[in-house]
């Protein structure tokens, strides 16, 4: 399936299909991350059961503290 | 006056000019970020510009820091008064004040007072959100930015119409990812700080932000934003209805003490875990550490040329440095995982 993901196309290997995955594939689970899904804020409690569908709008931000 | 400011006026209109020369801004940290915006803000006309930072000049701060001279790192000069005589240079008409201090629950308040909007240039989450405690508590503007490599995000705290900083983060990450370890590009730095500065400019405008979080990665050519306001917490301990500011609190900060004569660094953490687990720490870092011991009282491990011991009220010892910044480092990049 392929989602929008920051603004750009890119298709997801099977198996990626809910935020809690979609973040581990990224390597973004152990990072503070904000997500939104086709303009809803994901709360972390539901990462696991909020599931992706094909043509979804994501848009993920990680928190970094340099500067 | 006219002059020197009429590109200005031109684009936001003479009142707006007026309230910049007026205005007073903080700028938290002169490292990159620091520098890049406190020199679009000396040059913008802000009436007084406070800068405050802890650390100094060094050659590697040169590839981005545009504020500083090879000089400057010669002399390991204080980035503070670095950057004033710099600033002083490129604008004689304004105020700048600059402070050799690490910025921390006891002082923050004090520096913050009297000021338009504070600018965040820190280059860790700990200081971000004392800053952002202090600036909800005293009602001023408050611009998160941070980056590294070549992505950043900035995020406009307005007290009182916004979500704070704490509300978006549900606890203290922290700094796995640092330019000290990654590295980091200097248009990402430029891009964050134009943007933290296009807020100020907003915001003396009389323009109202609004609470989007915006990321960007210049080198992927990737651009975010979302905006924030459901992420706002009725019971948020800094900006919710009984705030009890929890990072201008001295018990609640990370606390170093360097170990005279044992080339080491204790580090105490603040927000006091009663579940703190040295076997689930174990298993979260054993990818990165070596020599793993652990035993009902300690755990210890070897990462680079460091030897940290962990104990079980969540405190730790740095063997292997005296520097309490680079103990902190090390800290931060395992207990991140935990």
């Amino acid at each position: 399936m392929s989602i929008t993901l920051n603004g750009k196309d890119v298709s997801l290997q099977s198996g990626v299909d809910t935020v809690d995955k979609l973040l581990s594939h990224y390597q973004l689970e152990n990072r503070i991350v904000i997500i939104e899904v086709n303009k809803v804020i994901i709360l972390k409690e539901n990462y696991k059961t909020t599931s992706l569908s094909h043509g979804d709008v994501v848009e993920i931000i990680h928190f970094v503290g340099g500067g | 006056m006219t002059t020197r400011y009429s590109r200005h006026e031109l684009f936001l209109g003479s009142e707006a000019q007026a309230e910049i020369n007026k205005a007073s801004v903080i700028i938290i940290g002169a490292g990159a970020l620091g520098s890049a915006s406190s020199e679009m803000l000396a040059r913008a006309g802000i009436g007084r510009v406070t800068i405050v930072d802890r650390d100094y000049v060094e050659l590697s701060n040169l590839q981005r820091q545009q504020l500083y001279t090879e000089e400057d790192a010669r002399n390991q000069m204080p980035k503070a008064i670095a950057a004033k005589t710099r600033l002083r240079q490129i604008n004689s008409d304004i105020i700048i004040n600059s402070f050799i201090e690490d910025v921390n629950g006891q002082n923050v308040e004090e520096l913050i007072k009297n000021h338009s909007v504070i600018v965040d240039a820190t280059d860790n989450f700990e200081t971000s959100l004392v800053v952002n405690d202090a600036a909800v508590k005293h009602g001023i503007p408050y611009l998160f930015g941070a980056c590294v490599g070549s992505y950043g995000l900035t995020y406009p705290i307005i007290p009182t119409d916004t979500p704070c900083l704490n509300c978006l983060l549900d606890h203290l990450p922290m700094d796995g990812m640092t330019c000290d370890r990654v590295g980091v590009i200097s248009p990402i730095v430029q891009i964050i700080a134009a943007q933290q500065v296009t807020h100020v400019l907003k915001i003396l405008s009389g323009k109202k932000l609004s609470p989007m979080l915006q990321s960007m990665d210049i080198w992927e050519n990737e651009k975010a934003e979302i905006n924030v306001t459901q992420l706002r917490k009725q019971n948020c301990p800094t900006c919710g209805e009984q705030p009890t500011y929890p990072f201008l609190l001295i018990e609640n900060q990370l606390k170093t003490d360097v170990l005279c004569g044992r080339d080491a660094v204790q580090l105490r953490p603040g927000l006091r875990s009663d579940t703190f687990s040295l076997p689930r720490l174990l298993k979260r870092v054993e990818n990165y550490v070596t020599n793993p011991v652990l035993n009902r009282y300690l755990l210890s491990c070897n990462i680079d040329d460091y030897r940290i011991v962990f104990f079980n009220d969540g405190r730790a010892i740095i063997h292997g440095t005296n520097e309490a910044k680079k103990a902190r480092e090390i800290y931060n990049r395992l207990i991140q995982f935990y």
